[in-house]
């Protein structure tokens, strides 16, 4: 067990490694000073001095690059241009306003695509399952930022139910949750509903069914039991994808996360902005996954066996 | 679903030769400043409605579907002809190199799409040739995967040994009698694919680095013309239908692709 966790872990090296490669060149490729554009321009000469010294900047290419691992793995990702804050405090206190926006659409997503999900595969071929695939599909189809705007509209501008944008407690949270979670039940729904379909074909259904179980039990003890791993597995990845997914919905909602941050880093050319954010989200989905993947692990004894044998 | 696909196709098609005939279906420069006609609700003149420089709305979106549509198309091209070499050799010579290749399909794999294409398209200057790179540079991956899944099946079947007993070289077999073979399923990966090249297309023009104004694409009318939501729903209304229309059709198309050839992508 703690051999496959290592080796899970061990396999995060090369992906922080690629992710830093890639804006390391982005730092290079950009026109200007690298350590200007780091620090931004207004810095003391003696900070410049400082990370020109530990960048190694009259050094070369690779060990300029572990330089900036090095300053990376201190929480120095620059400074912003325009309010000369360090990044990653700003990313630290925006971070928790992007996970209840996560965690929001996540509350809604979950319950509506299992259900629709269930529904669609229990009424397999109906029509019932005809109307939601097409939604469902339709859901995949929707650019957050469009229908976000008409939920907006219709909810807080002519309805006023909502305020239309801002940060703050419930009533800001409710609308940007929705929107996010809107291609989620779409995924949701129909991963739901191709689990289920492949597992009400197995044998241990026609033999429940045989002896009489309620359809019920069969349902919620065999059937849900066996759907749950896979199902787990889908909504864990989502929500790596929602924390990131977030950079179009925050805009438009004006949720003050890190996807906001990341627009108007790009609006402004902020490029250590840019990059931090970009550094920041890749962990942040990149330990995700590997959270899911270990729970798997933990919850499927066929796959730990299967681990155990290699 | 079989009439799902051929309507989707049909829409496509009309979506398609509207934008790319665009000059003679609208009589309005897209691009034309008209100051007589300022937020024009929808009318028989204007039937998408005008924005708030007075440009007619119907032929920027006939006009921002030739840029959306061609980027996305393009983008799925490059795509699927990279991931398809790339598969073709790393499913067929194995060994290292098909190790170290798949190292790198699973790290872009397990990079989130839309910050990875920001990343990419922050290098480049603004514009339609950066959304494609941005695009085809992580799209590849799952190609290639794909299609090197499916080399491993054909490596060792009849044909290609007896292609091998008529001494032709790997390269021959590769291109002239692998090739071929792939073709079907990259299209239907493609197909699958498309509706989300669309949507990323959209939102990297809403994110303003797509085409640069005062050039229409869907996503950079949405986001040009939001403020205007309460007092000009149809400025923002139709780009967006455009998109999801759009995007649909791929995906319905895509989805009946699959089902029809019976294909199970992981």
């Amino acid at each position: 067990m703690n051999t496959y966790l290592l080796k899970r872990l061990f396999l995060l090296v090369p992906l922080l490694l690629g992710v830093t490669l890639l804006t390391f060149t982005l730092t290079k490729a950009l026109p200007g000073d690298p350590v200007l554009s780091m620090v931004g321009e207004r810095a003391q000469p003696e900070v410049i001095e400082k990370i020109r010294k530990e960048l190694g900047t009259d050094k070369n290419v690779f060990s300029q690059y572990l330089g900036y691992v090095g300053l990376m793995l201190k929480g120095e990702f620059g400074r912003s241009y325009y309010t000369n804050r360090k990044v990653f405090d700003d990313i630290l206190l925006k971070f928790p306003n992007t996970l209840k926006l996560a965690l929001g659409a996540m509350i809604i997503a979950i319950p509506v695509g299992l259900f629709l999900g269930f529904i669609s595969a229990y009424k397999k071929d109906t029509i019932t399952d005809r109307v939601i695939s097409s939604l469902s599909v339709t859901g995949l189809s929707l650019p957050v930022f469009w229908s976000g705007l008409l939920l907006m509209l219709f909810f807080s501008l002519k309805l006023k139910l909502f305020p239309p944008s801002g940060t703050g407690d419930i009533r800001f949270l409710i609308l940007p949750s929705i929107t996010l979670s809107l291609p989620a039940i779409a995924t949701l729904t129909r991963v739901t509903r191709t689990t289920l379909i492949e597992i009400y074909d197995m044998p241990f259904v026609a033999t429940a069914r045989a002896k009489g179980i309620t359809e019920l039990k069969i349902n919620f003890i065999h059937v849900f039991k066996n759907a749950f791993i896979p199902l787990v597995t889908v909504i864990g990845l989502d929500f790596g994808s929602y924390l990131n997914g977030a950079v179009l919905t925050e805009t438009i909602f004006g949720w003050d996360g890190i996807g906001r941050f990341t627009m108007e880093g790009i609006i402004k050319r902020d490029y250590p902005v840019i990059m931090g954010c970009i550094i920041v989200g890749t962990i942040i989905f990149v330990l995700i996954n590997l959270l899911v993947d270990v729970i798997y692990h933990y919850l499927d004894p066929r796959v730990r066996l299967h681990e155990n044998s290699r | 679903m079989r009439i799902a696909g051929k309507i989707s196709i049909a829409i496509l098609i009309l979506i398609s030769l509207l934008s790319l005939f665009a000059p003679f279906v609208s009589g309005y420069n897209p691009d034309k400043i008209n100051l007589d006609s300022l937020k024009e609700p929808p009318s028989f003149e204007h039937p998408f409605g005008t924005d708030n420089k007075g440009r007619d709305i119907f032929s920027r979106v006939l006009y921002g579907g030739r840029i959306s549509i061609s980027v996305a198309l393009t983008a799925a091209f490059f795509s699927m002809g990279i991931g398809l070499v790339v598969g073709l050799f790393s499913g067929y010579f194995g060994g290292k190199i098909d190790t170290a290749i798949m190292a790198l399909v699973d790290l872009i794999l397990s990079f989130p799409t839309l910050l990875l294409a920001i990343g990419v398209s922050i290098i480049f200057p603004p514009g339609i040739y950066t959304v494609m790179i941005a695009i085809a540079a992580v799209g590849w991956a799952s190609f290639a995967r794909l299609i090197r899944g499916y080399i491993l099946t054909l490596r060792e079947a009849p044909f290609v040994e007896a292609a091998r007993a008529l001494g032709c070289s790997d390269m021959r077999i590769l291109f002239v009698y692998l090739m071929p073979q792939c073709i079907p399923l990259s299209l239907v990966m493609m197909g699958l694919k498309l509706g989300g090249y669309i949507l990323t297309e959209a939102s990297l023009s809403f994110l303003g680095l797509g085409a640069q104004p005062p050039t229409a694409t869907w996503g950079s009318m949405i986001s040009a013309n939001r403020a205007y939501i309460s007092s000009a729903l149809w400025m923002v209304l139709f780009p967006g239908l455009m998109i999801a229309v759009t995007a649909l059709c791929f995906n319905t198309l895509g989805d009946t692709l699959r089902d029809r050839y019976g294909l199970h992508f992981h």
